[in-house]
């Protein structure tokens, strides 16, 4: 039960892009077409499990025990560089069509906040071991729903008539808003 | 580039490149420290604090640096100031590191950051990349100020935690949650593409 409400927090109530404000950038950049969103979300799906996974052993074995957490920073930051070069790889490896399908946006992960962001949000809820892997995969998959539902209302939005200083990153942020307020409908399901 | 005088090469932080509202780089802590105005400074400060040193230290050293490794330098110098900052809010001004949150060590994965470090202070001397990170910290805290003004001033009735609205006064909620920091910053950006084509066409 526990695990359920970690899940759907992550997902719908502390939505990494419409309450933490996490991964804004490939939201208004990436998310001008559903088939690319869809692509982005699911590579950032991806690493945010493996992520998490890792940056919880990292935590819990190596830095806690020797008192090092203010080392948390640094060695979050490189571990996730280095995870997603080497997911990468991997990934060509082992499935091309995967690597295909997900391609650019791998290594734009390395610099996606939602990433870092996650690995430290796990760190300071200090959640447990099986608690962390549900949140970093809710967490992907709160991302995913955002960013393809942004990119389905963007798709019409082109059809509309916009304010031309509002074209672009202006009316994105504004439907955001409103989708933020939206989304915020959700805070009562987890009391 | 070289040209540019340093009052230019300061100045054009705060308008002509404002990271916020020209580039739109750092939007995250941008829209989330925002609710309150001493937060906002607080995260701008911060950042300032990473953005000038590591500037300083990266124009330094960057004969040092092979071109092959100098993003994973960078993120390794940034991270340490980054550090350096956490530790000192978290000793100094606990009730503020709280209420920022996770927002001070996101301040590493920042775009402003590692942006002016492979764009400005990788290519120029450390004296001129000192005042384009000073310049560019000042375009951001001003953001941030404004920001974070807008929203507490109609959100909560205060500036800085003082009243300033009369009792007749009912704040706008909306304007405290995530939703109001995503469409005041959305018009405040619209607002600034249209001064800036307004005074283009001049």
């Amino acid at each position: 039960m526990e695990l359920v409400a970690v899940f759907v927090s992550a997902v719908l109530v502390q939505n990494f892009v419409l309450y933490y404000f996490l991964g804004i950038c490939p939201f208004l950049g990436v998310s001008k077409k559903i088939d690319s969103a869809v692509s982005m979300g699911l590579a950032v799906t991806f690493v945010m499990t493996i992520t998490a996974v890792v940056s919880w052993l990292i935590n819990n074995l190596i830095l806690i025990p020797n008192d090092l957490a203010f080392l948390q920073i640094v060695s979050f930051i490189l571990v996730i560089a280095s995870l997603v070069q080497l997911v990468e790889m991997f990934i060509r490896k082992v499935s091309p069509p995967l690597y295909q399908a997900l391609g650019i946006y791998l290594p734009l992960i390395t610099t996606n906040c939602a990433i870092m962001g996650l690995a430290l949000i796990a760190a300071l809820n200090e959640y447990g071991f099986a608690e962390t892997v549900v949140f970093g995969f809710g967490s992907g998959i709160g991302f995913t729903l955002a960013i393809v539902l942004m990119a389905g209302i963007r798709e019409q939005l082109d059809l509309a008539d916009v304010p031309e200083p509002l074209k672009g990153a202006g009316i994105a942020l504004i439907v955001a808003g409103i989708m933020a307020l939206a989304f915020n409908g959700f805070i009562g399901m987890l009391t | 580039m070289a040209t540019k005088s340093i009052k230019a090469e300061y100045l054009k932080g705060l308008w002509d490149e404002n990271p916020v509202f020209r580039q739109l780089l750092g939007m995250c802590p941008t829209l989330a420290v925002t609710g309150t105005v001493i937060t906002g400074i607080a995260m701008g400060l911060a950042t300032s604090f990473v953005l000038i040193l590591s500037s300083l230290v990266v124009a330094s050293i960057k004969k040092l640096i092979p071109s092959q490794v100098r993003i994973a330098s960078y993120i390794v110098i940034i991270a340490s100031f980054v550090t350096i900052a956490d530790q000192v809010l978290k000793a100094y001004f606990y009730p503020l590191s709280e209420a920022l949150g996770p927002y001070v060590p996101l301040i590493v994965v920042n775009c402003i950051i590692l942006g002016r470090q492979e764009a400005f202070s990788s290519k120029n001397t450390a004296g001129r990349s000192f005042i384009d990170a000073l310049g560019m910290s000042t375009g951001f805290i001003l953001a941030l100020l404004l920001l974070g003004s807008i929203r507490e001033i109609l959100g909560a009735g205060t500036f800085l935690g003082y009243q300033v609205m009369g009792s007749w006064f009912k704040p706008w909620i909306i304007m405290i949650l995530p939703a109001g920091a995503f469409m005041t910053l959305g018009i405040l950006l619209g607002i600034a593409l249209l001064i800036e084509s307004k005074t283009k066409r001049r």
